[in-house]
């Protein structure tokens, strides 16, 4: 087994653990920061694989969430299907938007990401008869079997588990090796007889579908859908969760979503200055650590054992 | 005839960089193209490769029309490549470099759930061996020296395993030793492998050396061409040559 699944271990046991606490708090916080760890490594999945700046992930999260709720509120379509189907328009959406975005390259297609980003979240917002505009809808009927919130929190669980391990086994294949070279050199990629757009458009759509997976679950786990979840700063969020965990690992996202996560619900219950203080830990973290968390736990650890 | 270049045409904002080139190469030949700085060659090559497309003319691969092929088509016919500016993965290991080529080319790239490292060892194993960087494989590349990258950016090529290899400037930038060595080891594996070669050069002794047949280029134009000899003894490239290093 590699190191990194040792180190895994002890985290996912806390993670099932934590309900036996029976803090309500901490079942809260978690199923927050599973739902942010998944939405996080699958921007991830472009940002520090693919070396892609999407600045509209909220899109697809948003897609997800509305679509799943929608489907079961306006539709009655049973909770298994219409989440499923989340998925797959996400997967749809990001193939659509992905089409017209990796034609462009860097800062164009971050902006053309925005762009995209900005139509999906008027829509959600003007098409009051569909999405119910600025208010959003409340009540998205929770399905029975889920009705507490400790077994949506091992639903959660389970649902993030599951796609991680299929992301994981993703990013440590041939085709997750060729995105691994695209970001580094495109260019180059392209004459080892590799169709670069081709493959940034295939990362582009697999990051779509997981996103909208984990916008499914944010969904049912407020009760409700707004189309905040679909605004820019959605997306900013989750790129500086992304960024401060660190983009060169694959978990590192998970990490960044856990801290941001945890200092919000601490750093809110004391002051209205959050954004200043975010602003102020992604300022320190951009000049001293450029790795990220967990690209810094990296470096010390390699360093203590080299002193060894 | 591996390649044929007809009448192949480049301008960049009037400025025309490719003037009317034509020429071929017989397959299994070692042929260099010169000229001063500015001549063209390097927008020849990114011609070639399908990097830049041409404004006018024809370029064929092995008889088929290549001229408005993209970059990655253009390799999995069999042009490999290496570039001026040393174009490598800088983040991977020198193994991985190598080893992601192999698999583009064995058309493994779109397998999404087999764990990449143990796929096409060997194979990586033996282009690591031909290009000398055997025991650097656990190296990250970008902080191996120049001349090494240089040489892993052959080993890239090498692994799409190519029938016409286009090296540009392969020597740049090295030191005579350097030059000496990466020369003889480009020569061995052509003939080794059976490739064609077509390079540029600076170096006029390297061309010399080692080319059987030399095309010079002058304001994007082809002005001479001919075996060392000829090339020797050409009152035009003389001139071109003279003129520049006084």
């Amino acid at each position: 087994m590699s190191k990194e699944n040792w180190i895994l271990i002890p985290f996912i046991l806390i993670i099932l653990l934590i309900p036996v606490s029976g803090s309500r708090f901490y079942v809260f916080l978690g199923t927050d920061i599973l739902i942010f760890g998944l939405f996080a490594v699958s921007l991830n999945l472009l940002l520090g694989y693919t070396g892609l700046v999407s600045f509209g992930h909220a899109t697809y999260f948003g897609i997800g969430a509305y679509t799943c709720a929608l489907l079961m509120k306006k539709a009655s379509i049973p909770f298994p299907l219409a989440f499923a189907a989340a998925g797959v328009l996400g997967g749809i959406a990001a193939l659509v938007i992905g089409f017209f975005c990796v034609r462009l390259t860097k800062v164009y297609f971050a902006m053309l990401t925005l762009a995209f980003s900005q139509i999906v979240w008027a829509i959600a917002f003007k098409w009051n008869s569909l999405t119910g505009g600025d208010t959003g809808f409340i009540g998205v009927p929770f399905p029975q079997y889920l009705d507490s919130k400790i077994r949506f929190y091992y639903f959660t669980f389970a649902v993030v588990a599951v796609s991680l391990f299929i992301l994981r086994k993703v990013v440590n294949s041939p085709f997750g090796r060729i995105l691994t070279t695209i970001r580094e050199n495109p260019e180059r990629t392209e004459f080892i007889g590799i169709n670069v757009k081709l493959f940034q458009l295939a990362a582009f759509m697999i990051s779509g579908v997981f996103a909208a997976i984990s916008g499914a679950l944010f969904g049912i786990f407020n009760n409700n859908v707004f189309p905040d979840i679909l605004f820019w700063p959605a997306s900013a969020e989750v790129l500086i969760m992304t960024i401060l965990g660190g983009i060169y690992s694959f978990f590192g996202p998970v990490v960044g979503a856990a801290v941001l996560l945890f200092l919000r619900m601490q750093v809110t219950s004391y002051t209205v200055y959050w954004p200043l203080i975010l602003g102020m830990i992604l300022a320190l973290l951009l000049f001293f650590f450029p790795g990220g968390i967990v690209g810094f736990l990296k470096t010390r650890l390699v360093f203590v054992k080299g002193n060894r | 005839m591996i390649l044929t270049i007809e009448r192949v045409k480049k301008s960049f904002d009037g400025f025309v960089a490719v003037n009317g080139v034509s020429f071929t190469v017989e397959k299994g030949e070692l042929c260099s193209i010169i000229g001063p700085n500015g001549a063209g060659k390097t927008t020849l090559f990114n011609l070639i490769t399908g990097h830049l497309p041409s404004d006018e003319g024809k370029l064929l691969f092995k008889g088929i029309d290549i001229t408005y092929m993209p970059p990655h088509r253009i390799c999995r016919l069999g042009i490999g490549r290496s570039f001026q500016r040393t174009n490598i993965f800088p983040r991977l290991t020198v193994f991985e470099n190598v080893q992601s080529a192999v698999l583009a080319h064995r058309g493994k790239s779109l397998s999404f759930f087999r764990p990449v490292g143990s796929l096409f060892l060997k194979e990586t194993e033996a282009i690591l061996e031909m290009v000398g960087l055997r025991e650097y494989e656990k190296t990250v590349s970008g902080s191996l020296s120049y001349g090494f990258q240089k040489q892993l950016e052959l080993g890239i090529a090498l692994a799409t395993e190519p029938e016409l290899l286009l090296l540009d400037e392969p020597t740049a930038g090295m030191s005579a030793k350097e030059t000496h060595q990466t020369i003889e080891l480009i020569g061995q594996i052509a003939r080794d492998q059976g490739l064609t070669l077509l390079f540029t050069e600076h170096d006029m002794e390297v061309v010399f050396s080692i080319s059987e047949r030399i095309m010079v280029l002058h304001q994007g134009q082809l002005i001479a061409e001919g075996t060392s000899e000829e090339i020797r003894n050409n009152s035009d490239v003389r001139k071109i040559y003279l003129g520049e290093a006084r």
